[in-house]
C-alpha cells in the first residue's frame, strides 16, 4: 500500500497544542504526518511548501487558530488569503491543489487534530504519490541548497 | 540581539534522547535513534537517558557541555511547552546561550500517538534530524532589554479615567491625566442615581474627582488634548495641546460677577441643551478645576473693544484675551485611553422624531431631567411647556442589535437604566404611567435582575415586547406606533414624553486620536483589546492600555474594574527595572530590502515602519512579537526571523523529507 508522507506546518498557540493534547489524550493516529511548529500560520511562507512537494511530500498540512483567536490576532486571516491564492497558482505548477489543506484546529481540539491526520493522510493516499519529475517548474521556483 | 555566534560547519551539537521511562523508550528505539544521528554532521556526541528532566538527567547534560565544548544540544524528549525553560536554564548554568537549546517533540507528536515501533523510530529520527540542521544554524541571542520611564499618561477624564489615575498614582507613579473638556467626570457626573442601587451618582463621583484633584502625583490638565505621541513602549513622547481658557485657574475665585454681565447665551452641554449657560461659565458647580472657562466659539469677541464685560467686573484679574494655544510636552512609559463613548445620534432614527419633537429625549437628557442638580431641579417636566407628564414610553435599542440599518452589536446597559428611569419617573410621578418596548430584557449583573424585577413588579411599570415603528405628534400628545411581538397585535400608546435608549457608540471624534496613537480598534471603531479571552485590558500596541467604554459599552463598575485592571498592568510594567523582550524577532537585511512595504502593511504590532530617506525598513524590535507575517510575505527575503529563518525551515524540511 502507498505511505504517504505528509508535512505538516503547525502555529505554537493552537494546533500544535492541539497535536501535544492529542498525544497526552493518547489518540493514536497514521505515522505518515510529521509536524513543525511555527509561531503563526501566518509564518508559513508558499515557498516552504513548495519546497516541502520537492522534498518529497505528497500533501501538506497547515493548522492554525480558529479565526478571532489568532495570538497575533489576525495572522490567520492573512493565512487564509495567502493559502486561497496559492491553490490556484499550485494547480497551474501541476500540483493537485487538494494535496495542500488548511484547517482551524485549537488548543482543546486533540480529537479533531487526529481525526484530520487520519482523513487527510487517506485522501492523499487516494491521490497517489506526487510526481514532479517533469514538472521542472516547480524546481525552477524554488531555491535549493 | 545577536551575540557571536560560531559557523555552522565549526559547530558541535550534543543530542540527548530521553527515555521518559516507557513513555518513550517503550515505543521509540531510543538507542537507535541516539545511534542513527551520531554521524550527522554537526552532531559531536549523542547519548539517551531514562529521565532527561531529573536531577541527575539535567547534570549530565551541564557536564557533558563543558566536558565535549559543545555549541548547542538537542533535547529529543516530550513538548518544548513543558521543559524547554529547563533545559535552557541547565546550558545557562553550563554557560551556553539558552537560544542554542532545541527540544525535539518525540512523545506527545510521536512516541504517544504511535504504536508500531519501527514507524515511530523513523519518524522520531526524522524529528530530531529536523532540529539539527536547525540547532547548526541557531544563532547566539540575547533578550532586548529597553529602559522604562516611570510615568503614565491617562486620556480621559471619565470615571474610567480618574479610577486608572488614582491607581496608578496610589502604585507611587507619576501620572499626567488629560481631560478635552474644562472639568473631569465624564458621563457620570450627568447621571441621576445609578442602578441597581439608585445612589447619586455626582455623590460618589465627586469624592473621587476631588481626590485626583489633590493627589500629589497626579498632575490635571483639564481642557487639554494629546496633540502628537512618537517613540514606543516605556519611552514615549507626548506633546500636549493647552486650549485657552482665558480665565487664570489660579487667580479665578469663582465670584460668578463675570457671568452675571455676560450677553451671550448658548445651551447647556452639561444639561444636555436643556437649559442655557453663558459663554463664560463653570460647566456645573462641583467642576473640577474649579473655575471658569471661556468659551472662544460663542464669546461675542476677545477683543475688549467689542464686549469685555466681563474682563471689566473680574475683581481679581482672572481674565486674560490674550491667552493662546501652548504646548507641552511630557514623556512617559505607559498610556491609559479612556476617552468613553458617546450616544448614536437621534437623527439616525428619523421615524422617532427624536430631532423634531422637543418631548423625545435621549437617555442622557433624561438623566438630567431626573437629577436633583438638572434644569428642573428633579422634577419631571417635559421640555416642550414644562408640564409635568402623565403618559412616558420608553423605547429601548434605538440603534443597538439592528444589523441591517444600524449597529449589530447590544449597548448592553440600556435595559438596566431603562428599567431605571422607568422606576425613577413612577417615584416622582406616582399617578403616571411608564410603558417600555424591548426586544429583550438583559439583566446580567449583580442583583440587576431583582431590580427589573421590582420595576415591574413594586412599581408597575408595563413592559411591552415589541417594536416601536413611528412616534409622531397629535395635538399635544406624542402617538407611539408600535407592535406588540407576543401577541402580533399593533399597539397605539398616547404618551406626553418618548424617552430613547440610544445606543452607546465611540466617542465623537476619536478616531482622530486613535490615529495619532496608532493603536487599533475593531469595525466600530471602539479600542481594540490585545486578546478578547486573555489579554482584554491591554492594546495590541504595546504600552497602551484601555479602560471604560472607550473599549465597548459598560456600566460603571465593570469600567471602573477594567481602570483598575489597566493601571496594575501599568504597575507590572514600571515594577521592571527595564523590559525584557524575546529576542527572536524578525529585523530587516538592509541590503536586501528593495524598500516595498509590504512587510509594514503584515505587522499588526505598528513594529514596522519605511524609512523614506534609507529606502528601507526601519524595525523596532521592542514592539515586534515574532509571529512571522512579515518574514512569509518579503519578496526579497530580507525580513528573517531570528532562529527560524527561511534557511533553517528549508534545511528542517530536508532532513524530515528527503528520504
Ligand atoms: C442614559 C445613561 C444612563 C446610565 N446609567 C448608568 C447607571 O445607572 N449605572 C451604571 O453603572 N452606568 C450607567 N451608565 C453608563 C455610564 O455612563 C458609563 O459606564 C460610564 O460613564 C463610563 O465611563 P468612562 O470613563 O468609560 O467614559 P465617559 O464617562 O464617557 O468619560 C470619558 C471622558 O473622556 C474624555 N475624552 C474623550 N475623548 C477625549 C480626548 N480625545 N482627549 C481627552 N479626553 C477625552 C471625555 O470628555 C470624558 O470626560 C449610563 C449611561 C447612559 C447613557
Ligand atoms: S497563532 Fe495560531 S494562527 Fe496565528
Amino acid at each position: 500500500m502507498f505511505e504517504p508522507q505528509i508535512m505538516c506546518f503547525l502555529c505554537k498557540w493552537c494546533t500544535s497544542a492541539a497535536a501535544d493534547l492529542a498525544g497526552t489524550s493518547r489518540l493514536h493516529h497514521v505515522a505518515n504526518t510529521i509536524n513543525m511548529r511555527v509561531m503563526c500560520s501566518s509564518r508559513v511562507d508558499p515557498q516552504h511548501i513548495l519546497y516541502a512537494f520537492k522534498e518529497g511530500a505528497d500533501g501538506v498540512f497547515l493548522g492554525g487558530c480558529h479565526p478571532g483567536d489568532c495570538h497575533y490576532v489576525e495572522g490567520n486571516y492573512k493565512t487564509l488569503r495567502r493559502i486561497a491564492l496559492f491553490k490556484k497558482m499550485l494547480a497551474d505548477l501541476g500540483i493537485d491543489p487538494r494535496r495542500l489543506r488548511l484547517e482551524w484546529i485549537s488548543a482543546a481540539e486533540g480529537k479533531k487534530y487526529a481525526e484530520t491526520m487520519n482523513e487527510f493522510t487517506e485522501q492523499i493516499r487516494a491521490l497517489g504519490p506526487l510526481d514532479l519529475n517533469d514538472k521542472a517548474l516547480v524546481r525552477e521556483v524554488v531555491k535549493d541548497e | 540581539m545577536t551575540v557571536k555566534t560560531k559557523k555552522k560547519e565549526d559547530k558541535r551539537i550534543g543530542l540527548f534522547v530521553c527515555h521518559c521511562g516507557v513513555n518513550i523508550a517503550g515505543v521509540v528505539d531510543v538507542k537507535k535513534v541516539a545511534e542513527a544521528l551520531k554521524d550527522t554532521p554537526g552532531v559531536s556526541m549523542s547519548t539517551d537517558y531514562v529521565y532527561m528532566c531529573s536531577d541527575p538527567g539535567q547534570q549530565m547534560i551541564i557536564d557533558t557541555i563543558k566536558e565535549k565544548h559543545l555549541d548547542g544540544i538537542i533535547v529529543a524528549a516530550c513538548s518544548p511547552t513543558l521543559h524547554e525553560k529547563t533545559f535552557q536554564e541547565a546550558a545557562r548554568l553550563a554557560g551556553l546561550n539558552p537560544y542554542q537549546i532545541e527540544i525535539a517533540n518525540i512523545r506527545e507528536q510521536n512516541s504517544w500517538v504511535h504504536s508500531d515501533k519501527d514507524k515511530a523510530t523513523k519518524k522520531a529520527v526524522k524529528i530530531v534530524k529536523s532540529h539539527v540542521a536547525k540547532a547548526i544554524r541557531n544563532e547566539n541571542l540575547e533578550p532586548i532589554k529597553v529602559d522604562v520611564k516611570k510615568r503614565a499618561l491617562v486620556i480621559g477624564g471619565g470615571v474610567s479615567g480618574l479610577q486608572a489615575a488614582l491607581d496608578i498614582a496610589d502604585h507611587g507613579y507619576e501620572v499626567i491625566l488629560v481631560e478635552k473638556n474644562p472639568s473631569i467626570g465624564g458621563k457620570m457626573i450627568q447621571l441621576s442615581e445609578t442602578f441597581p442601587t439608585l445612589d447619586c451618582s455626582q455623590c460618589i463621583l465627586t469624592p473621587k474627582m476631588v481626590e485626583v484633584s489633590r493627589h500629589p502625583r497626579i498632575k490635571l490638565l483639564t481642557y487639554h488634548e494629546v496633540d502628537s505621541v512618537s517613540g514606543f513602549i516605556g519611552n514615549f513622547k507626548v506633546r500636549i495641546k493647552k486650549k485657552p481658557r482665558f480665565v487664570d485657574e489660579k487667580l479665578c475665585n469663582l465670584c460668578g460677577e463675570c457671568e452675571k454681565v455676560c450677553p451671550q447665551i448658548v445651551p447647556d452641554e452639561f444639561n444636555m441643551g436643556l437649559s442655557f449657560r453663558k459663554a463664560i461659565y463653570m460647566p456645573f458647580p462641583q467642576a473640577i478645576p474649579g473655575t471658569y472657562t471661556l468659551d472662544e466659539d460663542h464669546c461675542l469677541g476677545l477683543s475688549p473693544v467689542r464686549c469685555g464685560k466681563c474682563k471689566d467686573v473680574c475683581e481679581p484679574r482672572a481674565i486674560d484675551f490674550d491667552m493662546k494655544e501652548t504646548i507641552i510636552e511630557e514623556e512617559v512609559g505607559a498610556i491609559v485611553v479612556a476617552t468613553g463613548y458617546d450616544l448614536y445620534t437621534m437623527q439616525a432614527l428619523g421615524e422617532f422624531g427624536g430631532e423634531k419633537y422637543e418631548d423625545v429625549v435621549n437617555g442622557l437628557e433624561f438623566e438630567r431631567i431626573l437629577s436633583a442638580s438638572g434644569p428642573t431641579g428633579g422634577v419631571v417636566r417635559r421640555p416642550s411647556d414644562g408640564k409635568v407628564p402623565k403618559s412616558v414610553v420608553f423605547v429601548q435599542c434605538c440603534g443597538s442589535r439592528d444589523t441591517e440599518k444600524h449597529l449589530p452589536y447590544c449597548s448592553k446597559i440600556c435595559c438596566m437604566y431603562t428599567a431605571k428611569h422607568a422606576m425613577l419617573y413612577r417615584h416622582r410621578v406616582p399617578d403616571g404611567q411608564a410603558t417600555v418596548f424591548y426586544i429583550d430584557v438583559r439583566t446580567g449583573g449583580k442583583a440587576f435582575d431583582e431590580f427589573y424585577q421590582r420595576t415591574v413588579e413594586e412599581d408597575k411599570v408595563l413592559y411591552i415586547r415589541g417594536k416601536v415603528s413611528k412616534v409622531f405628534k397629535e395635538g399635544d400628545k406624542l402617538i407611539v406606533w408600535g407592535v406588540d411581538t407576543l401577541t402580533g397585535k399593533k399597539v397605539e400608546i398616547e404618551a406626553d414624553m418618548v424617552v430613547l435608549a440610544m445606543a452607546m457608540v465611540k466617542t465623537d471624534g476619536v478616531q482622530d486620536l486613535l490615529k495619532k496613537l496608532k493603536i487599533s480598534t475593531d469595525i466600530h471603531g471602539f479600542v481594540a483589546e490585545a486578546h478578547p479571552k486573555l489579554r482584554p485590558v491591554e492594546s495590541l500596541n504595546a504600552g497602551f492600555f484601555l479602560a471604560g467604554c472607550a473599549h465597548g459599552p459598560k456600566d460603571i463598575p465593570e469600567a471602573v474594574s477594567q481602570a483598575s485592571a489597566a493601571a496594575a498592568k501599568v504597575g507590572d510594567l514600571f515594577a521592571q527595572k527595564e523590559l525584557s523582550h524575546e529576542p527572536t524577532v524578525v529585523p530587516v537585511n538592509d541590503e536586501l530590502c528593495s524598500g516595498c512595504g509590504i512587510c509594514v502593511t503584515m505587522c499588526p504590532y505598528g513594529a514596522r515602519t519605511l524609512d523614506p530617506s534609507k529606502g528601507v525598513v526601519d524595525v523596532n524590535e521592542i514592539l515586534c512579537e515574532g509571529c512571522g507575517a512579515c518574514a512569509a510575505a518579503c519578496p526579497c527575503g530580507a525580513a528573517q526571523q531570528r532562529n527560524q529563518t527561511d534557511d533553517q525551515i528549508f534545511s528542517m524540511l530536508r532532513a524530515m523529507l528527503r528520504e
